[in-house]
């Protein structure tokens, strides 16, 4: 920062006149003397070392670009990549609307002068509700993975059980969230699945619930993209072990495919980043639980629950936390349920004004759409001469496994030589998750038309031969 | 131009008559009208269309009966309903807001937003190839290596997305260190304060962790270090601790707590959400802690969101680098990659790399500043807030307890005690009464240790006429305590609703938090509608 009469446009009283008539206010006669309860043995008696500042916008500017270039975008290339983060369409007011500075710059505010954060995540909530067909639902929080290990303490905490069962085909990334959230208080035992369908092994399911059963979590559609159609049976089969049967789903599947809750599922949970969220490597997630409004299950969601209320004058709405003082971190510490803090407030309003954009003929078109999509794209990748599609009986919305044992390329060299032709083609199973090794996982949705997967299919052919 | 040639506004008045912005708008469910709708969704191509009927695809178990019970709007008022609500939300950028005290909120650049809108960010897969990611993983690193440089450790990781989910990285960590040190240890207690966040409680209790809260001394305002040599043992498995506390009073002795952390072989983990004071003044490493966590959303200039997104960066010493969560970036002089081969990590605390775009901001910022701006942050936030707390201990009615006389960091707690006791005006009642100035005012987490508490963090981005008009908007509300507490009582007068009815949110039968239960709770109000719906 160059020596100079004027502040830093970031920061207005560093000009030299403020801070002298400041330090006259305050009575000291410099800045250190405002520090003399740090003791001189802990202050670093040398300028940090960092490259010099970009003083001017301009140069910033030109600096973060040169960086940013470097990337290689959604729209750069040819996007197949999923598995919990996907390239879907986003409507030009969740943009708008999320990047208000009133919404964007706020943070925790009364009802009384942030009621339009109140009231939009009231509402982001209740059109989640229809989405999902629960009563209850939360203020989101971090991502799925948490809003899944959150769901597992929530059944831990309901039936005083000391274990979990979980599908072996959920997100190996949130299975590593879950355990280290979750094992000081339950052992997950993995539930099989058939490798012809994806389906949960019900025979395995029924073998390993037991009194011990705090219940069992499954994803439909599942990692592997196949949707799960025993979900009623699952349900049934958990409900009579006394457990809490817990759904991940990817809400926007549930314009076409029916709420899990509706077939008997206690709690919900997923991920909103495709409702109108840009991918944000990676920064779009936010996690949403669902259950019925139920004080069992109400008074351990450890998230905000918005209320909504009436003012003393009629004809206002009022908004407030529902069980606010017991129930959560800030009101009770160790003692509320999990903790409760900054989590991702603005896409849950951005969800909000998705599904409003959307409405139910928009949900139930955006559902057949990607389900048509992503069904054209296997069917094209499975005539390929090398290559198989797994679970080939299941039923899939956006996703699918290609198996690349047959091929002369492994599915990182394919990644890696369809990336050169700027095309993301999916996202690597090797590595990732047992029995899926060679694999790779691929995501269409609405915004594909059948010229680009035909690309994509063409692109894997001539790697194939 | 001559000064007083024109007439300006009495300052002094400005905030005397606001008026928030007040547009009594309906729940959105109240404006559907089914002939409408705001955007058409992408339809399948012809040729995929040829391919198969979309409905066949879908399992008849598992098919949708009734599409959900959305409201139908045109697009035109979706976008006008978002919009009013938003004018009813006071962000950051139109308020005076000194008042979120712990939270420090401070200028978000514009400039900033114009990166992370980008589509190289916006629209980049967290998962795609590493080629892909080059200029993501180059400013993770770089951000990382400033950071490193702030704070005096060896590794930051940007997995966390809040602070409390970097206390929760850090409490894993030292789990995580123990039982590959000592297998079988009996480490079951961490040690934290009450003026640390609840959430140091909070997210080390959900490990497991029985938790041991020091309180304060009634005098200096600081945890004693004779209560913690009490508390540590051979079941401590290490220590959550902000410094300076949300009093705004930095710890002299805490180099003694973390070398009595040592001396049991536990470990002493630094909440730094309260670092906006110290940047480029002292840092964790000298002060002995063996990992720390910043909120970028906070002193790093990231915008709050309303509540997120965010990122709790959690940096570590060396020997516990193994441990941090999986993936670390690397670089190998030429480009980066990702290294998932972490045997000994806690595995995933979030999902991908985190929010990427609040590293972005971050990175942006710390460059627009560089060593000497950053510091310049520190030291004029300390000079904001000593500023603040030899003009706000005048007004009648309000103390700041502990550490009389001595200057404080980038805080105070603030009590109005004494306002509470001569006029029954509340804590509460003047946050209500600030709103009709356009102002937020923060009381503190609970427990209440200072009575009627209040919280200012002033930050280094306000200017000295904001934060006057800040205090003469208190001076005004403390005055009316005492002439006209009823008004106080009964505000808000000038905002977007009057007082809410609370009685419905702690009973089962009345509260909802969907407009579907309030459907079923209440139908009398809709009895009205039926025939129309």
């Amino acid at each position: 920062m160059s020596e100079n009469h004027k502040s830093h446009p970031y920061i207005p009283n560093s000009a030299p006149a403020v801070v002298e008539k400041m330090l006259a206010q305050i009575g000291a006669s410099s800045i250190e003397e405002l520090y003399q309860t740090i003791p001189q043995d802990l202050r670093i008696d040398r300028e940090m070392d960092m490259p010099p500042a970009l003083e001017s916008e301009y140069q910033l500017t030109r600096h973060m670009n040169s960086l940013l270039k470097k990337n290689k975008s959604g729209q750069d290339c040819l996007c197949f990549a999923g598995a919990g983060c996907a390239m879907h369409y986003v409507p030009a007011i969740c943009d708008e609307i999320n990047q208000r500075s009133e919404f964007l710059t706020a943070y925790a505010g009364e009802p009384y002068e942030d009621l339009g954060r109140f009231q939009a995540l009231f509402e982001y909530a209740s059109m989640l509700g229809e989405l999902v067909e629960c009563e209850a639902v939360n203020i989101p929080t971090y991502d799925w993975n948490q809003a899944a290990a959150t769901s597992i303490r929530m059944a831990h905490r309901i039936t005083k059980r000391d274990q979990i069962l979980i599908s072996e085909l959920i997100d190996p990334d949130r299975l590593s969230t879950i355990e280290n959230y979750c094992r000081s208080a339950l052992e997950i035992v993995p539930v099989k699945h058939d490798s012809q369908t994806g389906l949960i092994d019900l025979a395995d399911l029924k073998a390993k619930l037991s009194p011990r059963s705090a219940g069992f979590y499954f994803e439909t559609p599942s990692f592997v993209g196949t949707l799960e159609t025993q979900v009623a049976k699952i349900a049934d089969l958990v409900r009579q072990a006394g457990g809490i049967s817990i759904a991940g789903v990817d809400p926007i599947s549930l314009g076409v495919v029916n709420p899990p809750a509706v077939m008997g599922v206690d709690i919900t949970c997923g991920d909103l980043q495709p409702l109108g969220i840009h991918m944000n490597s990676g920064g779009g997630q936010a996690g949403f639980i669902a259950t019925a409004d139920d004080p069992i299950f109400v008074q351990e969601y450890p998230s905000r629950l918005f209320g909504i209320s009436k003012t003393v004058r009629a004809g206002e709405w009022g908004f407030g936390d529902i069980l606010f003082d017991d129930r959560t971190s800030f009101g009770a510490r160790e003692n509320g349920k999990e903790f409760v803090g900054t989590a991702s407030a603005l896409w849950g309003i951005t969800a909000g004004v998705y599904l409003a954009l959307m409405g139910p003929t928009g949900m139930s078109q955006l559902g057949e759409t990607i389900i048509a999509n992503a069904n054209y794209a296997k069917s094209q990748i499975a005539k390929l001469p090398g290559v198989s599609v797994r679970n080939p009986q299941g039923a899939i919305f956006k996703e699918f496994v290609v198996d690349f044992a047959g091929a002369p390329v492994t599915s990182t060299q394919a990644i890696d030589a369809l990336f050169e032709q700027d095309i993301i083609a999916g996202v690597d199973l090797t590595g990732k998750l047992t029995g899926y090794e060679n694999c790779m996982l691929i995501c269409v949705t609405e915004i594909h038309t059948s010229q680009e997967i035909d690309q994509l299919t063409a692109a894997l052919s001539s790697i194939l031969k | 131009m001559t000064k007083k040639s024109h007439q300006q506004i009495a300052r002094e008045l400005k905030t005397e008559t606001f008026h928030q912005a007040k547009w009594n708008e309906p729940i959105i469910f109240e404006l559907s009208d089914p002939t409408q709708q705001a955007v058409v969704a992408n339809a399948p191509d012809e040729k995929v269309r040829s391919a198969g009927a979309p409905a066949d695809f879908i399992p008849a178990e598992i098919r949708r009966k009734t599409p959900p019970a959305l409201p139908q709007l045109g697009q035109m008022q979706v976008l006008k309903h978002f919009l009013r609500l938003s004018q009813e939300n006071l962000g950051a950028d139109f308020n005076i807001d000194i008042g979120q005290g712990t939270c420090t909120m401070k200028y978000s650049p514009k400039i900033n937003e114009s990166f992370v809108r980008s589509h190289k960010i916006a629209d980049s897969h967290p998962l795609a190839p590493v080629k892909a990611l080059q200029g993501t993983l180059e400013i993770y690193h770089k951000t990382d290596l400033l950071l490193r440089e702030i704070s005096g450790l060896d590794r930051f990781t940007f997995q966390p997305r809040s602070g409390t989910q970097g206390i929760l990285a850090m409490a894993s960590i030292i789990r995580k260190y123990h039982e590959a040190n000592q297998p079988g240890n009996q480490r079951d207690q961490i040690i934290t304060t009450m003026f640390s966040h609840p959430s140091d409680a909070a997210a080390a209790h959900v490990l497991g962790y029985e938790i041991i809260t020091l309180q304060q001394d009634p005098v200096t305002g600081l945890p004693s270090f004779e209560d913690l040599q009490k508390a540590v043992g051979p079941r401590t498995a290490g220590l959550l601790i902000t410094n300076p506390e949300d009093t705004g009073i930095f710890n002299p002795h805490i180099k003694k707590f973390t070398d009595l952390l040592h001396s049991v072989g536990a470990l002493a983990g630094y909440d730094q959400a309260n670092a906006n004071g110290l940047l480029g003044i002292t840092r964790a490493k000298e002060a002995g802690f063996d990992m720390c966590f910043f909120n970028l959303h906070k002193t790093f200039s990231v915008p709050h969101g309303c509540g997120g997104p965010a990122c709790g960066a959690v940096g570590v010493v060396e020997k516990l680098i193994p441990h941090l969560p999986c993936p670390l970036v690397e670089f190998d002089g030429k480009s980066y990659w990702l290294n998932s081969d972490m045997p000994l990590s806690v595995g995933k605390i979030g999902s991908f790399l985190g929010v990427i775009p609040a590293v972005v901001r971050t990175y942006a910022w710390m460059r627009a500043l560089g060593a000497a701006g950053l510091k310049k942050v520190a030291q004029i936030a300390v000079l904001n807030n000593n500023y603040l707390l030899s003009k706000i201990t005048k007004i009648t009615g309000a103390s700041a307890p502990y550490a009389a006389g001595a200057h404080r960091i980038e805080q105070v707690r603030y009590s109005w005690q004494e306002l509470h006791e001569q006029t029954g005006v509340s804590t509460h009642d003047i946050t209500n009464r600030m709103c009709d100035h356009g102002m937020h005012m923060w009381s503190s987490h609970h427990p209440f240790i200072v009575p009627e508490p209040m919280t200012i963090e002033p930050t280094e981005a306000y200017a000295q006429a904001e934060l006057d008009e800040y205090v003469r908007a208190l001076e005004s509300v403390a005055r009316e305590a005492y002439t006209d507490p009823e008004t106080v009582k009964t505000a808000p007068h000038r905002s977007c609703i009057s007082q809410i009815d609370h009685s419905s949110f702690d009973d089962p039968q009345k509260w909802a938090m969907t407009w579907r239960a309030y459907k079923r709770k209440y139908p009398e109000e809709f009895t009205q509608n039926q025939s129309a719906e």
